[in-house]
Protein backbone atom coordinates (compact mmCIF):
# COMPACT_ATOMS: atom_id res chain seq x y z
CA UNK A 1 0.00 0.00 0.00
CA UNK A 2 1.41 3.90 -1.14
CA UNK A 3 1.79 5.89 1.76
CA UNK A 4 2.99 9.31 1.63
CA UNK A 5 6.31 9.93 4.25
CA UNK A 6 9.12 11.86 4.05
CA UNK A 7 12.20 10.17 1.87
CA UNK A 8 14.49 10.36 5.02
CA UNK A 9 11.91 8.35 7.36
CA UNK A 10 10.93 5.87 4.53
CA UNK A 11 14.29 4.52 4.72
CA UNK A 12 14.59 4.20 8.50
CA UNK A 13 11.64 1.80 7.81
CA UNK A 14 13.43 -0.21 5.40
CA UNK A 15 16.31 -0.23 7.21
CA UNK A 16 14.07 -1.50 10.35
CA UNK A 17 12.64 -4.15 7.99
CA UNK A 18 16.00 -5.64 6.92
CA UNK A 19 16.59 -6.09 10.91
CA UNK A 20 20.01 -4.33 11.44
CA UNK A 21 21.75 -5.72 15.04
CA UNK A 22 24.29 -2.84 15.15
CA UNK A 23 23.69 0.60 14.18
CA UNK A 24 26.27 3.30 14.49
CA UNK A 25 25.95 7.05 13.44
CA UNK A 26 26.87 10.28 13.58
CA UNK A 27 24.06 12.79 12.83
CA UNK A 28 24.76 15.35 10.13
CA UNK A 29 22.17 17.42 7.82
CA UNK A 30 20.86 16.27 5.68
CA UNK A 31 21.05 12.51 6.90
CA UNK A 32 19.97 13.61 10.43
CA UNK A 33 16.61 12.29 10.29
CA UNK A 34 17.32 8.96 9.41
CA UNK A 35 19.54 8.10 12.58
CA UNK A 36 16.84 10.31 14.73
CA UNK A 37 14.25 7.84 13.38
CA UNK A 38 16.23 4.43 13.50
CA UNK A 39 17.47 6.41 17.27
CA UNK A 40 13.68 6.26 18.33
CA UNK A 41 12.74 2.92 17.06
CA UNK A 42 15.31 1.65 18.99
CA UNK A 43 14.53 3.16 22.35
CA UNK A 44 10.57 2.33 21.62
CA UNK A 45 11.56 -1.09 21.19
CA UNK A 46 10.34 -1.46 17.57
CA UNK A 47 13.83 -2.41 16.44
CA UNK A 48 15.93 -4.86 18.50
CA UNK A 49 19.78 -3.52 17.44
CA UNK A 50 22.31 -1.88 19.84
CA UNK A 51 22.53 1.66 18.86
CA UNK A 52 26.02 3.06 18.98
CA UNK A 53 26.03 6.94 20.15
CA UNK A 54 29.40 7.62 18.83
CA UNK A 55 31.59 11.53 19.29
CA UNK A 56 32.54 11.00 15.32
CA UNK A 57 31.91 9.53 11.59
CA UNK A 58 35.06 8.00 12.34
CA UNK A 59 33.92 5.89 15.17
CA UNK A 60 30.82 5.33 13.99
CA UNK A 61 32.27 3.55 10.82
CA UNK A 62 34.83 2.00 12.86
CA UNK A 63 32.08 0.70 15.55
CA UNK A 64 30.20 -0.67 12.10
CA UNK A 65 33.53 -2.81 11.15
CA UNK A 66 34.11 -4.12 14.31
CA UNK A 67 30.25 -5.43 14.80
CA UNK A 68 30.24 -6.61 11.10
CA UNK A 69 33.68 -8.35 11.50
CA UNK A 70 31.96 -9.84 14.47
CA UNK A 71 29.21 -11.28 12.41
CA UNK A 72 26.37 -8.59 13.25
CA UNK A 73 23.94 -7.21 10.60
CA UNK A 74 25.47 -3.46 10.47
CA UNK A 75 23.97 -0.06 9.13
CA UNK A 76 25.59 3.04 9.12
CA UNK A 77 24.31 6.25 7.26
CA UNK A 78 26.09 9.88 6.81
CA UNK A 79 26.87 12.65 4.28
CA UNK A 80 29.72 15.12 2.87
CA UNK A 81 31.83 15.51 5.30
CA UNK A 82 30.83 12.93 7.57
CA UNK A 83 31.62 10.54 4.90
CA UNK A 84 35.20 12.41 4.36
CA UNK A 85 36.01 11.44 8.14
CA UNK A 86 35.37 7.66 7.21
CA UNK A 87 37.84 7.83 4.39
CA UNK A 88 40.20 5.54 5.96
CA UNK A 89 37.11 3.33 7.88
CA UNK A 90 35.65 3.12 4.53
CA UNK A 91 38.46 1.70 2.55
CA UNK A 92 39.83 -0.96 5.61
CA UNK A 93 35.77 -1.81 5.58
CA UNK A 94 36.14 -2.66 1.92
CA UNK A 95 39.02 -4.93 2.56
CA UNK A 96 38.00 -6.47 5.54
CA UNK A 97 35.11 -7.54 3.29
CA UNK A 98 32.38 -6.60 5.68
CA UNK A 99 28.92 -6.30 4.27
CA UNK A 100 27.95 -2.68 5.76
CA UNK A 101 25.03 -0.75 4.20
CA UNK A 102 25.51 2.94 4.12
CA UNK A 103 23.20 5.72 3.32
CA UNK A 104 24.59 8.69 2.13
CA UNK A 105 22.39 11.62 1.72
CA UNK A 106 24.46 13.28 -1.30
CA UNK A 107 25.74 16.57 -0.18
CA UNK A 108 28.27 18.86 -1.49
CA UNK A 109 31.88 18.87 0.15
CA UNK A 110 33.82 21.93 1.55
CA UNK A 111 35.19 24.21 1.31
CA UNK A 112 33.39 26.53 0.61
CA UNK A 113 30.88 25.08 3.01
CA UNK A 114 27.73 23.89 1.73
CA UNK A 115 24.69 21.62 3.23
CA UNK A 116 23.30 21.24 -0.21
CA UNK A 117 22.74 18.44 -2.81
CA UNK A 118 25.41 17.33 -5.25
CA UNK A 119 26.77 14.04 -5.86
CA UNK A 120 30.80 14.64 -4.79
CA UNK A 121 30.49 13.10 -1.27
CA UNK A 122 30.10 9.52 -2.67
CA UNK A 123 31.68 9.68 -6.08
CA UNK A 124 35.13 10.82 -3.99
CA UNK A 125 34.80 7.34 -2.57
CA UNK A 126 34.44 5.50 -5.77
CA UNK A 127 37.79 3.88 -5.16
CA UNK A 128 37.04 2.63 -1.80
CA UNK A 129 35.86 -0.69 -3.13
CA UNK A 130 31.97 -0.25 -2.06
CA UNK A 131 29.15 -1.33 -3.94
CA UNK A 132 27.24 2.57 -4.85
CA UNK A 133 23.99 2.01 -5.71
CA UNK A 134 22.31 5.71 -6.94
CA UNK A 135 18.39 6.28 -6.01
CA UNK A 136 15.97 8.70 -8.64
CA UNK A 137 13.15 8.72 -5.77
CA UNK A 138 12.25 7.65 -2.29
CA UNK A 139 10.66 4.20 -3.43
CA UNK A 140 13.71 3.40 -5.56
CA UNK A 141 15.87 4.80 -2.27
CA UNK A 142 14.03 2.55 0.05
CA UNK A 143 14.19 -0.78 -2.53
CA UNK A 144 17.69 -0.32 -2.91
CA UNK A 145 18.43 -0.78 1.18
CA UNK A 146 16.89 -4.42 0.93
CA UNK A 147 18.31 -5.28 -2.13
CA UNK A 148 22.05 -4.28 -1.13
CA UNK A 149 21.67 -6.01 2.08
CA UNK A 150 21.00 -9.13 -0.01
CA UNK A 151 23.93 -8.68 -2.73
CA UNK A 152 26.60 -7.85 -0.25
CA UNK A 153 25.55 -10.42 2.41
CA UNK A 154 26.29 -12.90 -0.08
CA UNK A 155 29.11 -15.03 0.34
CA UNK A 156 30.32 -14.66 -3.19
CA UNK A 157 30.24 -10.68 -2.90
CA UNK A 158 31.02 -10.08 0.97
CA UNK A 159 31.29 -5.92 0.13
CA UNK A 160 29.94 -2.79 1.48
CA UNK A 161 27.65 -0.67 -0.21
CA UNK A 162 26.68 2.94 -0.63
CA UNK A 163 23.10 3.45 -1.26
CA UNK A 164 22.96 6.57 -2.15
CA UNK A 165 19.71 9.47 -2.70
CA UNK A 166 20.34 12.87 -2.90
CA UNK A 167 20.21 14.81 0.09
CA UNK A 168 16.90 17.08 0.60
CA UNK A 169 16.06 16.59 -2.83
CA UNK A 170 15.00 12.77 -1.76
CA UNK A 171 15.79 12.68 1.93
CA UNK A 172 13.40 15.86 3.12
CA UNK A 173 10.79 15.34 0.11
CA UNK A 174 7.52 13.98 1.11
CA UNK A 175 5.85 11.86 -2.00
CA UNK A 176 4.23 7.99 -1.98
CA UNK A 177 6.31 5.27 -1.20
CA UNK A 178 5.20 2.04 -0.58
CA UNK A 179 6.62 -0.28 2.05
CA UNK A 180 7.05 -3.43 2.67
CA UNK A 181 6.04 -5.70 5.37
CA UNK A 182 8.40 -7.70 7.60
CA UNK A 183 7.17 -11.04 6.52
CA UNK A 184 7.97 -10.19 3.03
CA UNK A 185 11.44 -8.93 3.95
CA UNK A 186 12.23 -11.86 6.44
CA UNK A 187 11.81 -13.85 2.89
CA UNK A 188 13.63 -11.89 1.08
CA UNK A 189 16.65 -11.34 3.18
CA UNK A 190 18.11 -14.25 5.11
CA UNK A 191 19.62 -13.98 8.52
CA UNK A 192 23.17 -12.57 7.68
CA UNK A 193 25.61 -15.62 8.21
CA UNK A 194 29.07 -14.50 6.76
CA UNK A 195 31.76 -17.71 6.17
CA UNK A 196 34.33 -16.10 8.57
CA UNK A 197 33.42 -14.01 11.53
CA UNK A 198 35.63 -12.97 14.84
CA UNK A 199 34.82 -16.06 17.21
CA UNK A 200 36.97 -16.34 20.47
CA UNK A 201 36.03 -19.81 20.58
CA UNK A 202 37.81 -20.34 16.77
CA UNK A 203 40.22 -17.11 16.45
CA UNK A 204 41.14 -15.62 13.41
CA UNK A 205 42.10 -11.97 11.88
CA UNK A 206 40.69 -9.53 9.83
CA UNK A 207 42.81 -7.17 7.94
CA UNK A 208 46.07 -7.73 8.96
CA UNK A 209 48.97 -6.61 7.09
CA UNK A 210 50.04 -8.06 3.45
CA UNK A 211 53.29 -7.95 2.80
CA UNK A 212 54.06 -7.29 -1.43
CA UNK A 213 54.22 -10.98 -2.17
CA UNK A 214 50.42 -11.08 -0.93
CA UNK A 215 48.93 -7.30 -1.16
CA UNK A 216 48.48 -7.05 -5.36
CA UNK A 217 46.83 -10.45 -4.99
CA UNK A 218 44.24 -9.10 -2.31
CA UNK A 219 43.60 -6.01 -4.93
CA UNK A 220 43.05 -8.52 -7.38
CA UNK A 221 40.51 -10.59 -5.42
CA UNK A 222 38.98 -7.22 -4.20
CA UNK A 223 38.73 -6.06 -7.98
CA UNK A 224 37.07 -9.12 -8.65
CA UNK A 225 35.12 -9.89 -6.11
CA UNK A 226 32.98 -6.35 -7.11
CA UNK A 227 33.04 -6.57 -10.85
CA UNK A 228 31.43 -10.37 -10.29
CA UNK A 229 28.91 -8.89 -8.25
CA UNK A 230 26.89 -7.50 -10.71
CA UNK A 231 25.83 -11.04 -11.50
CA UNK A 232 24.30 -10.87 -7.68
CA UNK A 233 22.43 -7.98 -8.35
CA UNK A 234 20.90 -9.37 -11.52
CA UNK A 235 19.75 -12.14 -9.35
CA UNK A 236 18.95 -9.85 -6.10
CA UNK A 237 17.22 -7.12 -8.83
CA UNK A 238 15.19 -10.31 -10.34
CA UNK A 239 13.77 -11.91 -7.57
CA UNK A 240 12.39 -8.40 -5.94
CA UNK A 241 10.46 -8.17 -8.60
CA UNK A 242 8.97 -11.44 -8.43
CA UNK A 243 8.11 -10.95 -5.16
CA UNK A 244 7.40 -7.51 -4.82
CA UNK A 245 6.70 -6.43 -8.97
CA UNK A 246 8.88 -3.66 -8.85
CA UNK A 247 12.31 -4.05 -11.04
CA UNK A 248 15.53 -3.75 -10.37
CA UNK A 249 17.19 -6.44 -12.13
CA UNK A 250 19.65 -3.86 -14.49
CA UNK A 251 22.41 -1.85 -13.01
CA UNK A 252 20.91 0.90 -16.04
CA UNK A 253 17.53 2.16 -16.92
CA UNK A 254 16.45 3.11 -20.20
CA UNK A 255 13.68 5.83 -21.18
CA UNK A 256 12.49 6.34 -24.53
CA UNK A 257 15.62 5.22 -25.52
CA UNK A 258 14.58 2.81 -28.48
CA UNK A 259 15.10 5.94 -31.60
CA UNK A 260 16.88 8.12 -29.21
CA UNK A 261 19.27 10.15 -31.67
CA UNK A 262 20.68 12.51 -28.27
CA UNK A 263 20.62 10.01 -25.20
CA UNK A 264 20.96 11.73 -21.63
CA UNK A 265 23.28 10.08 -19.22
CA UNK A 266 22.36 10.48 -15.80
CA UNK A 267 22.33 9.52 -11.92
CA UNK A 268 19.88 10.07 -8.64
CA UNK A 269 16.96 12.27 -8.90
CA UNK A 270 17.81 14.42 -11.88
CA UNK A 271 16.49 11.42 -13.46
CA UNK A 272 12.87 12.55 -12.87
CA UNK A 273 12.91 15.84 -14.18
CA UNK A 274 14.96 14.86 -17.20
CA UNK A 275 11.87 12.30 -17.60
CA UNK A 276 9.50 15.05 -18.08
CA UNK A 277 12.10 17.54 -19.73
CA UNK A 278 11.95 14.28 -22.43
CA UNK A 279 8.30 14.35 -22.82
CA UNK A 280 8.04 17.66 -23.48
CA UNK A 281 11.13 17.51 -26.13
CA UNK A 282 9.26 14.72 -27.82
CA UNK A 283 5.88 16.23 -27.66
CA UNK A 284 8.00 18.81 -30.30
CA UNK A 285 9.51 15.65 -32.46
CA UNK A 286 12.64 15.79 -30.81
CA UNK A 287 13.99 12.16 -30.59
CA UNK A 288 15.83 12.37 -27.01
CA UNK A 289 15.99 9.43 -24.40
CA UNK A 290 17.97 8.85 -21.04
CA UNK A 291 20.06 6.51 -19.42
CA UNK A 292 19.62 6.15 -15.53
CA UNK A 293 22.98 4.21 -14.39
CA UNK A 294 21.25 2.95 -10.90
CA UNK A 295 24.84 1.44 -9.94
CA UNK A 296 28.27 3.58 -10.16
CA UNK A 297 30.11 0.37 -8.56
CA UNK A 298 30.70 -1.84 -9.94
CA UNK A 299 30.48 0.11 -13.03
CA UNK A 300 28.20 -1.16 -15.71
CA UNK A 301 30.25 -0.85 -18.83
CA UNK A 302 28.93 -3.56 -20.65
CA UNK A 303 25.01 -2.97 -20.18
CA UNK A 304 25.68 0.50 -20.76
CA UNK A 305 27.64 -0.13 -24.09
CA UNK A 306 25.15 -2.02 -25.06
CA UNK A 307 21.86 0.25 -24.01
CA UNK A 308 23.63 3.07 -26.23
CA UNK A 309 24.76 1.12 -28.99
CA UNK A 310 22.08 3.41 -31.45
CA UNK A 311 22.80 6.83 -29.96
CA UNK A 312 23.97 9.44 -32.09
CA UNK A 313 25.27 11.59 -29.37
CA UNK A 314 25.55 11.37 -25.64
CA UNK A 315 24.88 14.21 -23.06
CA UNK A 316 26.28 12.98 -19.08
CA UNK A 317 25.08 15.15 -16.30
CA UNK A 318 27.57 14.71 -13.82
CA UNK A 319 26.93 16.23 -10.53
CA UNK A 320 30.56 16.25 -9.51
CA UNK A 321 33.73 17.20 -10.89
CA UNK A 322 37.15 15.39 -10.44
CA UNK A 323 38.66 18.96 -10.32
CA UNK A 324 41.39 19.31 -13.02
CA UNK A 325 39.66 16.38 -15.19
CA UNK A 326 36.04 15.78 -16.02
CA UNK A 327 33.11 14.48 -14.31
CA UNK A 328 33.23 11.17 -13.39
CA UNK A 329 30.30 9.89 -14.83
CA UNK A 330 31.33 11.20 -18.32
CA UNK A 331 34.68 9.46 -17.79
CA UNK A 332 33.24 6.05 -17.22
CA UNK A 333 31.24 6.64 -19.98
CA UNK A 334 33.78 8.05 -22.71
CA UNK A 335 35.81 4.44 -21.24
CA UNK A 336 32.72 1.88 -21.81
CA UNK A 337 32.27 3.43 -25.16
CA UNK A 338 36.04 3.45 -26.44
CA UNK A 339 36.52 2.76 -30.17
CA UNK A 340 32.74 3.70 -30.72
CA UNK A 341 32.23 6.58 -32.88
CA UNK A 342 29.22 8.14 -30.54
CA UNK A 343 30.44 11.89 -29.52
CA UNK A 344 30.03 12.05 -25.54
CA UNK A 345 29.50 15.34 -24.45
CA UNK A 346 29.99 15.93 -20.14
CA UNK A 347 28.23 18.88 -18.62
CA UNK A 348 28.91 19.66 -14.79
CA UNK A 349 25.40 20.75 -13.32
CA UNK A 350 23.57 21.46 -10.18
CA UNK A 351 26.69 21.16 -7.69
CA UNK A 352 26.08 22.74 -4.37
CA UNK A 353 22.31 22.70 -4.67
CA UNK A 354 22.07 24.48 -7.27
CA UNK A 355 18.12 24.21 -8.37
CA UNK A 356 18.09 21.73 -12.13
CA UNK A 357 15.07 22.30 -13.56
CA UNK A 358 13.53 20.89 -17.25
CA UNK A 359 14.83 24.23 -18.98
CA UNK A 360 18.06 23.38 -17.65
CA UNK A 361 17.87 19.81 -19.55
CA UNK A 362 16.30 21.20 -22.80
CA UNK A 363 19.29 23.25 -22.90
CA UNK A 364 21.40 20.98 -22.46
CA UNK A 365 20.36 18.93 -25.38
CA UNK A 366 20.85 22.08 -27.65
CA UNK A 367 24.54 22.11 -26.80
CA UNK A 368 25.30 18.34 -27.59
CA UNK A 369 23.55 18.71 -30.62
CA UNK A 370 25.63 21.80 -31.80
CA UNK A 371 28.73 19.71 -30.23
CA UNK A 372 29.28 21.88 -27.28
CA UNK A 373 30.11 19.97 -23.97
CA UNK A 374 32.56 19.22 -21.42
CA UNK A 375 31.30 22.29 -19.63
CA UNK A 376 30.15 23.49 -16.46
CA UNK A 377 26.74 23.99 -17.63
CA UNK A 378 24.99 27.47 -16.25
CA UNK A 379 27.97 29.75 -14.92
CA UNK A 380 26.58 32.91 -13.62
CA UNK A 381 29.15 34.97 -15.15
CA UNK A 382 28.35 37.85 -13.55
CA UNK A 383 30.05 36.35 -9.86
CA UNK A 384 33.04 34.87 -11.85
CA UNK B 1 -0.50 19.17 -12.46
CA UNK B 2 -1.00 22.11 -9.47
CA UNK B 3 1.58 23.86 -7.83
CA UNK B 4 1.46 25.79 -4.44
CA UNK B 5 4.67 27.76 -2.96
CA UNK B 6 4.28 29.04 1.01
CA UNK B 7 6.27 31.68 1.71
CA UNK B 8 6.82 32.15 5.41
CA UNK B 9 9.04 33.40 7.83
CA UNK B 10 11.09 30.54 9.36
CA UNK B 11 9.79 29.63 12.66
CA UNK B 12 6.16 29.80 11.30
CA UNK B 13 5.51 26.21 9.46
CA UNK B 14 5.63 26.78 6.17
CA UNK B 15 7.34 23.09 5.88
CA UNK B 16 5.14 21.32 8.48
CA UNK B 17 2.23 23.49 6.31
CA UNK B 18 3.61 21.91 2.89
CA UNK B 19 3.79 18.54 4.15
CA UNK B 20 0.49 18.53 5.95
CA UNK B 21 -1.49 19.33 2.52
CA UNK B 22 0.40 16.61 0.64
CA UNK B 23 -0.73 14.56 2.66
CA UNK B 24 -4.21 15.02 3.18
CA UNK B 25 -4.43 15.55 -0.67
CA UNK B 26 -2.78 12.30 -0.99
CA UNK B 27 -6.02 11.29 1.50
CA UNK B 28 -8.10 12.63 -1.40
CA UNK B 29 -6.72 10.21 -3.90
CA UNK B 30 -3.87 12.30 -5.40
CA UNK B 31 -0.27 12.17 -5.94
CA UNK B 32 1.22 14.67 -4.19
CA UNK B 33 4.77 16.24 -3.18
CA UNK B 34 6.26 18.47 -0.70
CA UNK B 35 9.84 19.57 0.07
CA UNK B 36 11.02 23.12 1.63
CA UNK B 37 13.26 25.26 -0.11
CA UNK B 38 16.55 23.66 1.58
CA UNK B 39 17.50 26.78 3.32
CA UNK B 40 19.42 26.74 6.20
CA UNK B 41 16.19 27.34 9.11
CA UNK B 42 16.69 30.59 11.42
CA UNK B 43 13.82 31.74 13.09
CA UNK B 44 12.60 34.76 11.37
CA UNK B 45 14.43 34.52 8.06
CA UNK B 46 12.26 34.55 4.81
CA UNK B 47 11.80 30.73 3.69
CA UNK B 48 9.82 28.67 1.37
CA UNK B 49 7.85 25.36 0.97
CA UNK B 50 6.41 23.99 -2.14
CA UNK B 51 3.69 21.12 -2.69
CA UNK B 52 2.79 19.28 -5.96
CA UNK B 53 -0.28 17.56 -6.79
CA UNK B 54 -0.86 15.59 -9.97
CA UNK B 55 -3.07 12.16 -11.46
CA UNK B 56 0.13 10.17 -11.38
CA UNK B 57 3.51 9.91 -9.78
CA UNK B 58 5.24 13.21 -9.97
CA UNK B 59 9.25 12.67 -10.90
CA UNK B 60 9.56 16.33 -11.52
CA UNK B 61 12.49 17.56 -8.51
CA UNK B 62 12.87 21.65 -9.54
CA UNK B 63 12.09 24.09 -7.38
CA UNK B 64 8.21 26.08 -8.01
CA UNK B 65 8.64 28.83 -10.18
CA UNK B 66 5.43 29.00 -12.22
CA UNK B 67 2.80 28.49 -9.15
CA UNK B 68 -0.78 27.93 -9.49
CA UNK B 69 -1.23 28.88 -5.57
CA UNK B 70 0.40 31.04 -3.77
CA UNK B 71 0.37 30.95 0.38
CA UNK B 72 1.93 34.42 2.19
CA UNK B 73 2.54 33.19 5.72
CA UNK B 74 3.85 37.18 6.81
CA UNK B 75 2.35 39.92 4.77
CA UNK B 76 5.90 41.84 5.97
CA UNK B 77 7.45 39.51 3.11
CA UNK B 78 5.79 41.13 0.32
CA UNK B 79 8.03 44.22 0.59
CA UNK B 80 11.03 42.19 0.66
CA UNK B 81 10.51 39.67 -1.36
CA UNK B 82 8.55 39.21 -4.60
CA UNK B 83 6.21 36.48 -3.50
CA UNK B 84 3.71 36.70 -6.69
CA UNK B 85 6.75 35.84 -8.67
CA UNK B 86 5.68 33.65 -11.26
CA UNK B 87 2.26 32.84 -10.28
CA UNK B 88 -0.27 31.31 -12.63
CA UNK B 89 -3.25 33.56 -14.94
CA UNK B 90 -6.14 31.60 -12.47
CA UNK B 91 -4.05 31.34 -10.17
CA UNK B 92 -5.13 31.77 -6.16
CA UNK B 93 -2.95 34.22 -3.26
CA UNK B 94 -2.97 33.20 0.09
CA UNK B 95 -2.17 36.19 2.76
CA UNK B 96 -2.37 36.59 5.87
CA UNK B 97 -3.26 40.28 7.10
CA UNK B 98 -5.21 42.23 9.24
CA UNK B 99 -5.06 45.24 6.91
CA UNK B 100 -6.74 45.98 3.53
CA UNK B 101 -3.57 45.30 0.59
CA UNK B 102 -1.71 47.96 -0.29
CA UNK B 103 0.20 45.64 -3.03
CA UNK B 104 -1.14 43.97 -6.24
CA UNK B 105 -1.56 40.58 -7.17
CA UNK B 106 -0.96 40.20 -10.73
CA UNK B 107 -3.67 40.40 -13.58
CA UNK B 108 -5.75 37.75 -13.34
CA UNK B 109 -4.59 36.11 -10.04
CA UNK B 110 -7.35 35.84 -7.26
CA UNK B 111 -6.23 37.87 -4.05
CA UNK B 112 -7.78 36.11 -0.89
CA UNK B 113 -6.72 37.52 2.51
CA UNK B 114 -7.23 36.24 5.97
CA UNK B 115 -6.11 37.49 9.18
CA UNK B 116 -4.71 33.87 10.36
CA UNK B 117 -2.73 35.42 13.05
CA UNK B 118 -5.53 36.69 15.36
CA UNK B 119 -7.19 33.10 14.67
CA UNK B 120 -3.92 31.42 15.74
CA UNK B 121 -3.47 33.54 18.93
CA UNK B 122 -7.10 33.30 19.86
CA UNK B 123 -7.40 29.42 19.36
CA UNK B 124 -4.07 27.81 20.23
CA UNK B 125 -2.80 30.93 21.89
CA UNK B 126 0.38 31.71 19.66
CA UNK B 127 0.80 33.23 16.31
CA UNK B 128 1.90 30.46 14.49
CA UNK B 129 -0.31 30.99 11.21
CA UNK B 130 0.30 27.81 9.20
CA UNK B 131 -2.59 25.37 10.30
CA UNK B 132 -5.32 28.15 10.10
CA UNK B 133 -3.76 29.06 6.42
CA UNK B 134 -4.18 24.99 5.95
CA UNK B 135 -7.47 25.72 6.23
CA UNK B 136 -7.77 28.69 3.89
CA UNK B 137 -6.23 26.90 1.19
CA UNK B 138 -8.83 23.71 1.55
CA UNK B 139 -11.52 26.58 1.33
CA UNK B 140 -10.07 28.41 -1.14
CA UNK B 141 -8.85 25.66 -3.56
CA UNK B 142 -10.38 22.40 -3.19
CA UNK B 143 -7.20 20.78 -3.36
CA UNK B 144 -7.82 19.19 0.05
CA UNK B 145 -10.83 17.82 1.98
CA UNK B 146 -11.45 19.95 5.42
CA UNK B 147 -11.43 16.08 6.52
CA UNK B 148 -8.62 14.92 5.36
CA UNK B 149 -6.80 18.25 6.74
CA UNK B 150 -8.49 16.90 10.46
CA UNK B 151 -7.10 13.54 9.70
CA UNK B 152 -3.39 14.70 9.21
CA UNK B 153 -3.57 17.44 12.00
CA UNK B 154 -4.25 14.53 14.25
CA UNK B 155 -1.30 12.31 12.86
CA UNK B 156 1.13 14.66 13.10
CA UNK B 157 0.07 16.43 16.63
CA UNK B 158 -0.64 15.18 20.24
CA UNK B 159 -4.30 15.59 21.02
CA UNK B 160 -4.79 19.12 22.68
CA UNK B 161 -2.63 20.41 19.91
CA UNK B 162 -4.39 18.82 17.57
CA UNK B 163 -7.81 19.63 18.34
CA UNK B 164 -6.83 23.25 18.79
CA UNK B 165 -5.03 23.25 15.49
CA UNK B 166 -8.00 21.74 13.55
CA UNK B 167 -10.29 24.82 15.34
CA UNK B 168 -8.07 27.54 13.76
CA UNK B 169 -7.90 25.71 10.43
CA UNK B 170 -11.62 24.92 10.99
CA UNK B 171 -12.26 28.52 11.95
CA UNK B 172 -10.17 30.42 9.15
CA UNK B 173 -11.91 27.32 6.74
CA UNK B 174 -15.43 28.97 6.93
CA UNK B 175 -14.02 32.57 6.98
CA UNK B 176 -13.24 31.61 3.63
CA UNK B 177 -16.06 29.89 2.35
CA UNK B 178 -17.81 32.46 4.11
CA UNK B 179 -16.19 35.59 1.84
CA UNK B 180 -16.55 33.34 -1.66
Amino acid sequence: MLEITEGSLAVAEAVRLCRPQVIAAYPITPQTHIVEALADMVANCKLDADYITVESEFSALSACLGASAAGSRTYSATTSQGLALMFEVCFNVAGMRLPIIMTIANRALGAPLSIWNDQQDSISLRDSGWLQFYAEDNQEATDLHYIAYRVCEDPAVALPAFVCFDGFILSHTYEPVEQLNQADVDKYLPKFAPKERLDAADPISFGMYATPEYYHEFRYAHDKALKDSAAVIKKAGEEFKKLFGRDYGAMVEGYLLDDAETVIVAMGSICGTTKDAIDEMRATGKKVGLLKVRVFRPFPSEELSKALAGAKRIAVLDKNISLGSKGALALEIRDALYGSRVSVFGYIIGLGGRDVRKKDIKEIVALAEKGQGDIFYGLRKEVL
Amino acid sequence: MRELRIHGRGGQGSVTAAELIAVAAFEGGVFSQAFPAFGVERRGAPVQAFVRFDDKMIRKRSQIYEPDYIIVQDSTLIKDVNVFLGVKKGGIVIVNTEKAPDYKVPDGVKLITIDATSIALKVIGLPITNTSLMGAFAAATGEIKFSALENALRHRFPKELAEKNIEAARQAFETVKRAA
